[in-house]
């Protein structure tokens, strides 16, 4: 009983179909549990009315437009819907390793780059679904939702997922519970986002704030989204500055979930 | 483990038993390439699992204790995602697909999501997984671990006709004695040591004659007795008295018409591997320490 292994192309062999097979089998597991369908469809929505409307009677923004609050956090919320989704997708990293399918990707003749990439490139898929779910929303806030505003706002919503998702794998990856996933990612998330120009605009920061902000990367997604959703307002930083950035986010977080899926040691490996 | 060393001939049927904490699960994570001994090296089909991981995933199968296949998938979807995982694709993977599928008994359930199945089919389909890709060497880490006694039957003599039909060579570890008779040789292994290496009817045969053993209150002194009056070796082990003698059943009358009301209970029987691992290492197969060894292991995972 000898299957007849192709011959073909050793890389395609070792990252590029492996990496395929990752990233579906995250879609199917996916849409087969309707309840994460639902969730993806429903919690922006909610997410969005309770806390914009709420927010919005005690908040006035001192840029002295006439912009209405929900209408400011739109982009914030966008964003914060795919930092949650990317960041706790990357939990199956830690639900694989427990359960043992991990173990049977480790012992594939499979490099391991085309781990991080298939459940990276899966997570991605996920999150960015879901930011587009929300962008649907856009011309209830006045946006005019045409073909190359779209194009931009989606390509932006995917960097961030791809960054973001990497950075939940990178973190997941040593773990073996899903709690201290928990406990660690709470620590990053709700910082990462309040700092992130989300919630209230860098320019109404105090200055040491108005540098934490800076630093955070996640600062130049919630910036790039408003310039392609709001032309008209005046950024913080150019978009093509934003998006250079994320670039190098993304890279940054791909090659951090890459040296730590890379270490080959004496303790087990999974 | 210290000084472990052996070898399996091809197209065999190869056993590594030893009780939990014995170094089974170690040995089979080196072998399988998840882990880098500290020191010493294994070779299979040439191929050093710390060196050369890559060529060597290609050639072998491996079947973990813990379930590796996605409950979400359907048995189809489960190869289909192991065949990629090992560069096969399109119609040649199909082929065998249905082929492996025929082989385990599951084509029928073959667009059934692996949840729906029994605990018998989901490891028949982790067996399906691990030769998806006609490996020559085969590995199975306790893969009875969870199934009825007939579904245990039924694995033991699919993995005997893999070897006789398909060549395969087979290592699979365990923890029970009535599997490793089913092999063609083991290894027993203690505390990380070989403790023995042969076939079980050549392990079973050092130990001349039956097996005896007593319950009684005082061991200790029951076995010194024993031993200055009928001049055999005695074996102490909790409240036991063991002595291994030919024609058993013959001395089991003096013994007992010798200590009247000393012994509880005397039994005899023809020696198991459990006796060779006894007259080995002096203890138990299953000891109070390596149980809670076993605990704790339970517990951290």
């Amino acid at each position: 009983m000898t299957a007849a292994i192709p011959q073909g192309n050793r890389r395609t062999q070792e990252l590029a179909l492996p990496a395929f097979t990752l990233w579906w089998r995250e879609i199917v597991r996916f849409y087969r549990q309707r309840a994460r369908v639902v969730g993806v469809i429903a919690s922006p929505v909610l997410f969005w009315i309770v806390i914009g409307s709420g927010f919005g009677k005690s908040f006035t923004s001192d840029s002295g437009t006439s912009q209405h609050y929900l209408d400011y956090f739109y982009p914030g919320a966008l964003i914060m819907i795919v930092l949650f989704t990317s960041i706790f997708t990357m939990m199956s990293v830690i639900e694989d390793r427990k359960e043992g399918f991990l173990l049977s990707v480790l012992v594939a003749p499979v490099s391991r780059s085309a781990i991080v990439l298939g459940k990276v490139l899966g997570g991605t898929t996920l999150a960015a679904i879901q930011g587009l779910v929300f962008l649907v929303f856009a011309p209830f806030v006045g946006i005019h939702l045409g073909f190359s505003v779209f194009l931009l706002s989606a390509l932006v919503v995917l960097l961030v997922s791809f960054a973001l998702t990497a950075l939940g794998f990178a973190i997941a990856w040593p773990m073996d519970s899903t709690q201290a996933f928990h406990a660690i990612i709470n620590l990053f998330l709700i910082p990462l986002w309040l700092l992130s120009g989300a919630l209230f605009p860098l320019s109404s920061a105090s200055s040491w704030l108005r540098l934490l902000m800076q630093i955070n990367p996640l600062t130049y997604g919630v910036e790039a989204l408003r310039s392609v959703l709001y032309p008209a307002s005046r950024g913080e930083f150019s978009l093509v500055a934003s998006m250079a950035t994320l670039v190098l986010f993304s890279l940054v977080m791909f090659g951090a979930a890459f040296v730590m899926v890379n270490r080959r040691s004496t303790k087990p490996a999974a | 483990m210290n000084g472990v060393s052996f070898d399996v001939r091809p197209a065999e049927l190869f056993g590594l038993l030893g009780p939990n904490g014995s170094g089974k699960t170690t040995l089979f994570r080196i072998l399988s390439t998840l882990m880098v001994p500290v020191a010493g090296r294994a070779i299979i089909l040439g191929h050093d699992p710390a060196q050369d991981p890559d060529e060597l995933r290609r050639e072998i199968g491996v079947v973990f204790q813990a379930q590796s296949i996605d409950l979400k998938l359907t048995a189809a979807e489960n190869l289909m995602h192991q065949g990629h995982l090992y560069g096969l694709r399109g119609t040649v993977l199909k082929r065998r697909i249905a082929e492996i599928l025929g082989r385990v008994g599951l084509a029928e359930r073959a667009r059934d999501k692996a949840e729906t199945f029994s605990g018998g089919m989901q490891r028949r389909l982790e067996l399906a997984k691990g030769l998806l890709h006609g490996p020559k060497v085969l590995l199975l880490d306790e893969p009875t671990t969870g199934l009825d006694p007939g579904a245990r039957r039924d694995l033991w003599q699919y993995l005997r006709i893999l070897r006789e039909e398909e060549q395969v060579t087979i290592l699979v570890t365990t923890h029970l004695m009535e599997e490793a008779e089913r092999c063609d040789r083991l290894v027993i292994l203690n505390e990380g040591r070989v403790v023995a290496l042969g076939t079980p009817a050549e392990l079973k045969q050092e130990i001349g004659g039956d097996v005896i053993v007593m319950e009684t209150k005082d061991p200790e002194r029951l076995a010194g007795r024993i031993r200055t009056q009928f001049g055999v070796d005695t074996q102490v082990l909790e409240t036991q008295v063991r002595i291994e003698k030919e024609h058993g059943h013959r001395f089991v009358m003096d013994l007992v018409q010798s200590f009247p009301g000393e012994i509880d209970s005397v039994s005899i029987a023809k020696p198991s591997l459990e006796d060779v691992f006894i007259r080995r290492t002096g203890h138990r197969f299953w000891t109070e320490e390596a149980k809670e060894s076993f605990e704790r292991k339970d517990t951290k995972r």
